[in-house]
C-alpha cells in the first residue's frame, strides 16, 4: 500500500485513500459538524465525528504535545491519538480531518503539532487533511470545491438556526425532549436532503429556514421569564462539551436561558480581517474585491436566516454582522483580528444588548488573544454597560470543575438577584 | 412538610474547615468550626446528628449549606446550596448594613465584594494562591507553627519583595532568603504583606477599596499581622476596618439566613438519613492500585532492598574523613565518610530556616566524637552544594563548592557506573539529567510554575493531620487512586478538593498525590514519550523517593524497574563528601573544632549602588572574617575574575536607551520601552525627531515601576513583559507628556525568514488593553492606532493618515520622516551586526565560550531578564543574544512548525548558528505564560539536540531569584567543559 508525501514531507491524501480511509472529524460544535459529516458522506467519504470523552484523552494530549500549548489543540491532538489507539479504527486505514486557520495567533499551528505529535505517538504514515478557505495544503482525495464551500456553509448556517432555535426554546418546552427531538428531526432531514439533492440554493435555504423556525414555533412552551446567560470565548472552548465540561448542559440545569452566538459570525469575520488589513495596512484592490464579494455571499444567506426568525415573531433573532461589528466600534479596534479577535468583545456587548448582560467568557489557560480582547475588555464593557455581569473561566487539563463551576455559580446568584429585583419592581 | 420553626441553620464547607452556626430566634445557639480531614461527609453527618438531638431536639429548621466543597454535600443530601461569596453578601446586608467593602480570605479562595455604589463581586482566578493555604505552606517552610509565624511578623524591620502571585512563585523568593540567612520577622511580614498586594492588586484590579472595610476569613481572624499590613497598605482609621465578632462564621451566617428566604424547614433526621444512604458517586476518574497486594509489595521492597551501603562507627575508624554537605531548599543532609566510602556520619534534617545552626550542630557532634576517639579522625576535605552553598562555604571555611548536578551526578556513578538517567525529587526541585559517555548531556530542571513536589505533599499531609511518610504509606494499597492531573500545585489543591467532593478516601488522595508527583515530573519536567526516552539505569534519588508510594508510582508510569539507594535522600551530600575526597588539596580549609566554638555570626542588609540594579543586599558577617553578601545579580561580591568585555544585551539596551536626543518644538511624544517598542524604538525615535518632536522614553523598568500600574492589569496570567507595559504608561502620564505613542501591530518587519512576520497577539494588540483599562490625562493623547511597518510604500501614506488625525503635518515632512525611520532602524542592525561580529572575532581569539541568549527583544530588559547576562559575563562568557545573531544571517530554517512571528523565526535561526560554532551554546530565556514559546521550545531544542548541542531553557517571571537559574548556568557550563575533556 503506497503512501505519498510531497515535497516537504507531508503524508498526501491520495484519491485511492478517499475509497478506502476512514476519515475523523474532531467535534467542535455538536449539531454542526453532525451536518457536516452528512455533507462528507454523501460525497463518498467514510467518516466518524469523535464523540469520545474519557481521560485517556487528556493523556495522550500531554505526552505528546508541549503541555503549555493550548488547551483545545491539547484536546484535539490527544483525542485522534486516543481514537487511534483504542482499536476501533485501524490506523493504517485512517486520516485525520483538521480545520486550519492562518493568523497570527498560535491555533494556527494546531495541523502543524498534530502532525509532529502523531510523529511521536508512531502514527507519522496517518495522513492529516487540511480543511481551509485558503488554498493551503492540497490533497487529490479532498478538494474544497465551490460546490463543497457552498454545502459547507449551508451547513453552518443550519447549525446556528438549530443551535439557536434550541436554545431558545428548550428551557421552556413543557413536555421534556421534545425540543431536542425536533433538533434531531431536523439534522437528519437535511442529512436526506444533502444525500437527495444538490441543490443549495437560497430559494431551498429559505424554504427549510422557514419549515424549521415553524417547527419549533410548535413546540409546546411556557414562557416564563428566565435569566439569560451568554457563552463567548475561545472559539473550541466556547463550543465545544469536551473542552468545557458540558457548560452549556450545566448552565442549562441552573434553569437559564443559555445564548451561544453562532459560528456564522466567525466565519465572515475571518473573511472581514482580509479586508480590514488591507484597509488599515494597505494590499492589492482585487484581494480585496473577491473578499468583500464572498463577504457579501455569506451575509447574504445570513440575512436571510435572520429574516426567517424576525417573521415568526415567536423568537429573538441574533444581530446582522454588520450591526455587530458597528456597535464594537468604540470598544476595540477592527485590526484585532488574531484568534477570535474584536469578535469576542462583540459578542459580548450583543449580549448585553439582547438582554442575555449574564456572560460566561470561556478561554483555555493562557490564552494569548483572550487576554486582550477577552479579560482585557472586561472593565471598559462594565463601565459602559453597568449591568453587564460578567465571568472569565479558563480551562485546562488541570483545572477543576468544581472550581469552574463554583465561579460560575457566583455570576449566576449575582444574575438571579438582579432579576429577581428587577421583576419585583415592575 | 411545611411546618413552622424557630431554628435556622447555616453550613459552610469550605477546603479544609467545616463551619456550622444554628441561630434560635435572632439568637445564635450553637456554633462549631473543625477541621474535616476530607471526611466532609462523615463530619457532617456527625455534627448534625449532635445538632438534632441536643439543640433542635427533633424540631425541624431552615437549612442550606455553602463553601467551595459544600456543593457534593448539598446535591447528596438535597439541601438548597448557596454560592459562598453570595452568602457573604446575605450576611453582610443582614447584620452590617454600613459595609462598603469586604475582603474575605479564605483557605485557597480570596475575594472581594464592593457593596456600596456599584456592587460588584470578584474572586481570585484558577491560578492565583496567596490565601491561607499559601500561609500555611510559607510557616512549614520557615519551620515555626502559625502562632509564632502571627507573633514574629508584629516586629519587622525590613519588608522583602516577595512574588505574591502565586504560593509556588512565592516560595521561590522566599527560599534563597532563607538560606542567605534573612531574619524570620522580617520573613513573615513579607510574606503577609505579598498576601496584601495581591488582594489589592489581583482582585481589586484598580477599582479602589475605601469606606468601612470588613475583614473575613480564618487568615484575617487568626493573624493579627496580617490585619495589620492591611490596615497599613489600605490607609483605613481604626473605625473604618471591621473585623466581626464570629468572623470565621460569617458565610455560615449567611447562609442561615439563605435558607430562611429560599427553603422550607425540614427535618434533620431525613437529611441524615440520605447522607447515609447516598453512595459515594462512581464518576471520579480513578487510576489502578500501586499495589494489588502485599506480595507485590514484598517483593518490590526485597528488590530495592539489595543495593547496599556501609556505614561504619566513627569509633572505629582511623585515617581521613571527608564531609559532604547539601544544603537543599527544605532540609539539610550532611554525610561524613571514610577513605573506603562508609558513611562515618550522617544527618537528614528540615532546615527549619537555620541553616547554619544546624550545620554548627552537626559540626560540633562531628568534632565531639573526633575528640572522644582521641583524634585518629582527620577531616582531609569538605565539599558543600545546594541552595545554601555560598553561605555554609563561607562560614565554615570549607574546601569546595559545586553545583548540584555534579554532586548527584557523583554518586549516583558510585552505586550504579553505567548510570544513564538520574532524577532527584527534592524537597522543591526536581532536577534530572541524562548522561551520555560519562558525562552529563542535558539537564532538566522543574520551572517556577511546576514546582510544587516534595514539600507539597508534606505539606498537604499536614493540612490533613498527619507527617508526609504516614500520609505517603496510606496510598500503598489504595484500591482505586483518584486522577488529579499533573500541573501545579494550586491546581492540585482544586483537584484535590474535587475528589472530595466525589467522596474519595484519604487513602485513594494520598496515592493519587503521590502519582501525580510522578506524572508531573515525568512530564512536565522531562517531557518523557516512553521509558526509552530516560534511559535504561536510571537511579532515583531525593527524600521524596524515600516514600515507596512515590518510587512505586515512577517504576509503574514509566514501566520499567529503577534503584533506589538505601540513602536516596542523601545522595546530594555523599557525592560531595566524594568530590571532596577525590580532590584533596594539602590540608582543609575546614573550619577548627576551637574557632567552631568561638563562631559568631551577624546579619546586615543595604541597597547595592554600584550598577542600576540597585539590588537588596544581606550581608553575612562571620567571626572567621569571612563575608557573605548576597542578593546581588552579578558575581561583583563573589571573588570571581573581572567580567567579560563583550556582553550584547547590555550592549543593546545602553544604546537604545540613549536614542532620544532632539529638544523638539512640536511638542513632547512619550514611548514606552516594553514589549515591541524596543527594537522599533530606532525607526520612532527618527521618525518624530524628524517632525521635530522631542521624544521622551519611559525610565528604566523595576519591581516599583511594575507595582505602580499592578492595578490595572486585567488577566494575571499574561506574560511578566506584558505586565510591565502598565508602569511604563504610568509613568508616561506623569512626565507630562503631550501625546503618548503605543501603535497596534499586527505585523512586524518583515525579513523573510518565516513564512509570515507577525506580531504574537499579546505584542500585537496590548495597547488595546492600555485603553481600556488605563485612565489618561484630559490633556493627554494616546496614539494606539493600527500600523503597519513591513511595507514603506504603505507605511507613508498610512502614517500621514493617522498623524494628522493628532498634529497638522505635512505630507512631505512624513515622506522625509518615513525615509528617515527606515535608515536609523537599517543603522541600528547594521551597528549591533557589527558588535556581535567583534565579539565572536574577541571570543574566538581569547578561547571565550559564547552563549547566545534566545529571547526577545524586549529580554534585554534586566527587570525581565533580571540579570542573567551580567551574570553569565560573570562566568567568563561572551553573551549574544538571538536577535544580534540573526541579523548576521539571512537564510531561513526548515521547522515542523509554522513559522510565522517575526521574532520567533529569529529563535530558529540562531539556533541553527549556534551549531555551526563549536564555542557557542544556547539558553533559551521564556517568559512564564508565553503561549508561543509552547511551540519554539521543542523545536530549538530539535535544532539543538540533532546537532548534538545542549539545550537549556530558563523561565522567568516576576520572580527575582538567580538561584535556580545559577544551578542551571553553571551545570551548563560544567557538562560543556565535561564535553570539550571528553572530546579532546
Amino acid at each position: 500500500m503506497g503512501i505519498n508525501y510531497d515535497k516537504s514531507g507531508r503524508v498526501i491524501f491520495t484519491k485511492q485513500m478517499k475509497k478506502t480511509y476512514k476519515l475523523l472529524i474532531p467535534n467542535m460544535l455538536p449539531i454542526h459538524f453532525e451536518l457536516i459529516k452528512n455533507i462528507l458522506q454523501q460525497r463518498g467519504y467514510d467518516c466518524d465525528l469523535l464523540k469520545s470523552n474519557n481521560t485517556n484523552i487528556v493523556k495522550m494530549g500531554l505526552q505528546n504535545i508541549h503541555n503549555d500549548t493550548c488547551y483545545p489543540c491539547l484536546l484535539v491532538v490527544g483525542q485522534f491519538i486516543d481514537a487511534l489507539k483504542s482499536g476501533k479504527y485501524d490506523p493504517n486505514k485512517t486520516a485525520l480531518f483538521i480545520t486550519q486557520t492562518g493568523g497570527g495567533c498560535r491555533a494556527s499551528n494546531y495541523i502543524h503539532l498534530l502532525r509532529k505529535a502523531l510523529k511521536k505517538a508512531g502514527y507519522p504514515h496517518v495522513p492529516v487533511v487540511s480543511v481551509n478557505l485558503a488554498g493551503l495544503e492540497k490533497n487529490p482525495g479532498f478538494k474544497m470545491s465551490l460546490s463543497l464551500i457552498k454545502q459547507l456553509v449551508s451547513a453552518l448556517i443550519y447549525g446556528d438556526m438549530l443551535m439557536l432555535l434550541e436554545n431558545q426554546t428548550k428551557p421552556y418546552e413543557v413536555i421534556k425532549g421534545t425540543t431536542e427531538q425536533t433538533t434531531k428531526h431536523w439534522v437528519e432531514k437535511l442529512a436526506c436532503q444533502y444525500k437527495s439533492s444538490n441543490e443549495f440554493g437560497k430559494k431551498v435555504m429559505t424554504q427549510n429556514f422557514n419549515n424549521i423556525v415553524s417547527d419549533y414555533a410548535n413546540i409546546q412552551i411556557n414562557k416564563t421569564p428566565k435569566v439569560k446567560v451568554g457563552i463567548v470565548g475561545e472559539i473550541y472552548v466556547k463550543y465545544s462539551p469536551l473542552a468545557n465540561n458540558n457548560l452549556s448542559d450545566f448552565l442549562h440545569n441552573e434553569n437559564v436561558e443559555v445564548v451561544i452566538p453562532g459560528i456564522m459570525d466567525f466565519i465572515i469575520f475571518k473573511v472581514d480581517n482580509r479586508i480590514v488589513d488591507i484597509d488599515i495596512y494597505g494590499g492589492s484592490k482585487l484581494k480585496r474585491l473577491i473578499c468583500y464579494k464572498f463577504k457579501k455571499y455569506l451575509e447574504g444567506i445570513q440575512n436571510i436566516f435572520i429574516d426567517s426568525i424576525k417573521k415568526s415573531n415567536k423568537f429573538s433573532p441574533p444581530s446582522s454582522f454588520e450591526t455587530i461589528k458597528k456597535n464594537v466600534k468604540s470598544y476595540i479596534g477592527y485590526g484585532a483580528k488574531m484568534g477570535e479577535g474584536w469578535l469576542l468583545t462583540a459578542e459580548m456587548i450583543e449580549l448585553i444588548k439582547d438582554g442575555a448582560e449574564n456572560i460566561v467568557c470561556a478561554q483555555p489557560f493562557g490564552c494569548l488573544p483572550n487576554h486582550i480582547v477577552g479579560k482585557g475588555m472586561v472593565r471598559q464593557i462594565t463601565n459602559k454597560n453597568p449591568m453587564a455581569n460578567i465571568v472569565c473561566v479558563d480551562y485546562d487539563p488541570g483545572a477543576t470543575k468544581v472550581n469552574q463551576e463554583n465561579r460560575i455559580k457566583l455570576m449566576l446568584a449575582t444574575a438571579k438577584e438582579r432579576f429577581n429585583n428587577k421583576n419585583n419592581t415592575i | 412538610m411545611l411546618r413552622d420553626t424557630n431554628f435556622k441553620i447555616g453550613l459552610d464547607v469550605g477546603s479544609t474547615t467545616i463551619k456550622c452556626v444554628v441561630f434560635k430566634e435572632q439568637n445564635i445557639v450553637f456554633k462549631s468550626y473543625e477541621r474535616h480531614k476530607a471526611m466532609i461527609k462523615e463530619k457532617a453527618i456527625e455534627l448534625l446528628s449532635y445538632i438534632n438531638k441536643n439543640i433542635l431536639k427533633n424540631a425541624p429548621a431552615y437549612i442550606s449549606v455553602t463553601g467551595s466543597s459544600g456543593l457534593g454535600l448539598s446535591q447528596d443530601a438535597n439541601i438548597k446550596f448557596v454560592q459562598e461569596v453570595y452568602a457573604t453578601k446575605i450576611a453582610a446586608r443582614k447584620h452590617y448594613p454600613e459595609i462598603d467593602v469586604i475582603i474575605e480570605l479564605g483557605g485557597e479562595d480570596a475575594k472581594i465584594l464592593f457593596l456600596s455604589g456599584a456592587p460588584e463581586v470578584r474572586m481570585n482566578g484558577s491560578c492565583a494562591g496567596g490565601t491561607g493555604a499559601f500561609i500555611d505552606q510559607m510557616a512549614v517552610l520557615l519551620g515555626i507553627d502559625l502562632k509564632e509565624f502571627d507573633e514574629l511578623s508584629l516586629n519587622y524591620n525590613k519588608l522583602y519583595t516577595i512574588a505574591s502571585r502565586c504560593g509556588v512563585f512565592a516560595k521561590s523568593d522566599i527560599q534563597p532568603l532563607i538560606n542567605q540567612g534573612a531574619q524570620k520577622n522580617d520573613l513573615t511580614a513579607s510574606i503577609f504583606q505579598a498576601v496584601v498586594n495581591q488582594s489589592i492588586g489581583g482582585l481589586a484590579q484598580g477599582r479602589e477599596i475605601k469606606g468601612k472595610v470588613m475583614f473575613l476569613g480564618g487568615p484575617l481572624t487568626f493573624f493579627s499581622g496580617l490585619r495589620e499590613r492591611f490596615i497599613d497598605s489600605l490607609n483605613l482609621s481604626k473605625d473604618n476596618a471591621i473585623f466581626p465578632e464570629n468572623s470565621q462564621y460569617f458565610v455560615a451566617l449567611g447562609a442561615a439566613e439563605y435558607a430562611t428566604e429560599a427553603t422550607t424547614p425540614i427535618g434533620l433526621s431525613s437529611i441524615i438519613n440520605s447522607l447515609k444512604k447516598e453512595k459515594n458517586s462512581n464518576n471520579k476518574a480513578t487510576l489502578p492500585p500501586l499495589f494489588d497486594n502485599e506480595d507485590e509489595y514484598e517483593e518490590f521492597l526485597s528488590r530495592q532492598n539489595k543495593i547496599a551501603i556501609n556505614f561504619k562507627d566513627i569509633s572505629q575508624y582511623t585515617g581521613n574523613a571527608y564531609l559532604g554537605i547539601d544544603a537543599g531548599s527544605t532540609t539539610i543532609k550532611i554525610v561524613l565518610i571514610s577513605e573506603n566510602n562508609e558513611i562515618l556520619y550522617s544527618k537528614y534534617l528540615s532546615n527549619g530556616g537555620e541553616v547554619l545552626g544546624i550545620v554548627i550542630e552537626s559540626l560540633k557532634e562531628i568534632y565531639d566524637k573526633i575528640l572522644s576517639c582521641n583524634g585518629k579522625v582527620k577531616i582531609a576535605g569538605s565539599a558543600v552544594t545546594g541552595y545554601g552553598e555560598s553561605l555554609i562555604k563561607t562560614a565554615f571555611s570549607l574546601d569546595h563548592g559545586i553545583v548540584e548536578t555534579i554532586a548527584h551526578f557523583t554518586s549516583a556513578r558510585h552505586f550504579l557506573p553505567n548510570v544513564d538517567f538520574i532524577i532527584d525529587i527534592g524537597g522543591q526541585d526536581i532536577k534530572c539529567f541524562k548522561l551520555k559517555m560519562g558525562a552529563i548531556d542535558s539537564i532538566m530542571l522543574n520551572e517556577a510554575c511546576s514546582s510544587g513536589c516534595g514539600s507539597f505533599l508534606e505539606t498537604f499531609a499536614t493540612a490533613l493531620g498527619y507527617t508526609a511518610p504516614e500520609f505517603a504509606k496510606k496510598g500503598l494499597f489504595a484500591k482505586s487512586p483518584v486522577d488529579l492531573g499533573s500541573r501545579c500545585t494550586v491546581f492540585m489543591n482544586s483537584s484535590v478538593k474535587q475528589a472530595q467532593k466525589e467522596g474519595a478516601t484519604i487513602e485513594d488522595i494520598s496515592a493519587g498525590l503521590s502519582i501525580s508527583i510522578v506524572k508531573n515530573a515525568i512530564y512536565k519536567v522531562i517531557r518523557a514519550q516512553s521509558p526509552n526516552d530516560l534511559g535504561t539505569n536510571i537511579v532515583v534519588q531525593g527524600g521524596t523517593f524515600l516514600n515507596d508510594a512515590v518510587l512505586r508510582a515512577f517504576e509503574k508510569e514509566i514501566g520499567i524497574n529503577v534503584i533506589r539507594t538505601p540513602i536516596s535522600g542523601l545522595m546530594g551530600a555523599y557525592g560531595c563528601a566524594l568530590y571532596a575526597k577525590n580532590n584533596v588539596s594539602q590540608t582543609s580549609s575546614i573550619i577548627t573544632p576551637e574557632d567552631l566554638k568561638k563562631f559568631s555570626h551577624s546579619v546586615t542588609s543595604t541597597t547595592c549602588k554600584n550598577c542600576p540594579n540597585n539590588c537588596r543586599l544581606t550581608i553575612n558577617k562571620f567571626g572567621n572574617k569571612n563575608i557573605f553578601i548576597s542578593g546581588n545579580k552579578c558575581n561583583k561580591y563573589n571573588n570571581i575574575a573581572e567580567s567579560v568585555k563583550y556582553n550584547v544585551v547590555e550592549y543593546t539596551y545602553n544604546k537604545l536607551i540613549d536614542l532620544p536626543n532632539h529638544k523638539g518644538k512640536r511638542g513632547k511624544i512619550g514611548i514606552p520601552m516594553v514589549l515591541n517598542m524596543f527594537e522599533n524604538l530606532p525607526f520612532w525615535v527618527a521618525f518624530f525627531e524628524s517632525l521635530d518632536f522631542e521624544v521622551i522614553i519611559s525610565p528604566r523598568s523595576s519591581r516599583e515601576l511594575y507595582v505602580s500600574g499592578q492595578h490595572t492589569i486585567p488577566s494575571d496570567t499574561v506574560c511578566y513583559p506584558a505586565k510591565l507595559v502598565h508602569g511604563h504608561i504610568n509613568s508616561l502620564i506623569n512626565e507630562n507628556v503631550d501625546f503618548i505613542f503605543y501603535p497596534c501591530m499586527t505585523y512586524n518587519f518583515d525579513e523573510h525568514s518565516g513564512d509570515n512576520n507577525y506580531n504574537c497577539p499579546v505584542v500585537a494588540y496590548y495597547p488595546e488593553i492600555i485603553k481600556s483599562n488605563i485612565i489618561f490625562k484630559n490633556n493627554q493623547k494616546f496614539i494606539m492606532d493600527y500600523v503597519g511597518i513591513d511595507k514603506p510604500k504603505y507605511f507613508e501614506k498610512f502614517a500621514f493618515k493617522i498623524f494628522s488625525k493628532y498634529f497638522s503635518v505635512e505630507k512631505k515632512e512624513i515622506k522625509s520622516a518615513t525615509y528617515k525611520a527606515y535608515v536609523a532602524y537599517k543603522n541600528y542592525k547594521q551597528d549591533l551586526k557589527n558588535y556581535a561580529s567583534e565579539a565572536i572575532d574577541y571570543a574566538n581569539q581569547n578561547n571565550k565560550k559564547i552563549i547566545v541568549l534566545a529571547c526577545r527583544p524586549y529580554h534585554i530588559d534586566p527587570e525581565i531578564n533580571h540579570g542573567i547576562d551580567r551574570l553569565l559575563s560573570s562566568y567568563e562568557t561572551v553573551v549574544l543574544t538571538s536577535d544580534a545573531i540573526a541579523y548576521q544571517s539571512d537564510y531561513r530554517v526548515k521547522t515542523n512548525v509554522l513559522n510565522q512571528w517575526t521574532y520567533h523565526a529569529r529563535l530558529y535561526t540562531a539556533a541553527k548558528e549556534v551549531t555551526k560554532h563549536e564555542n557557542m551554546n544556547l539558553i533559551q530565556l521564556v517568559s512564564f505564560g508565553c503561549g508561543v514559546d509552547a511551540i519554539t521550545t521543542d523545536e530549538i531544542r530539535d535544532i539543538l539536540e540533532s546537532n548534538n548541542k545542549l539545550y537549556t531553557q530558563i523561565k522567568i517571571d516576576e520572580i527575582n531569584n538567580l538561584g535556580a537559574t545559577k544551578i542551571r548556568i553553571r551545570s551548563l557550563l560544567a557538562a560543556i567543559e565535561e564535553r570539550n575533556n571528553h572530546y579532546k
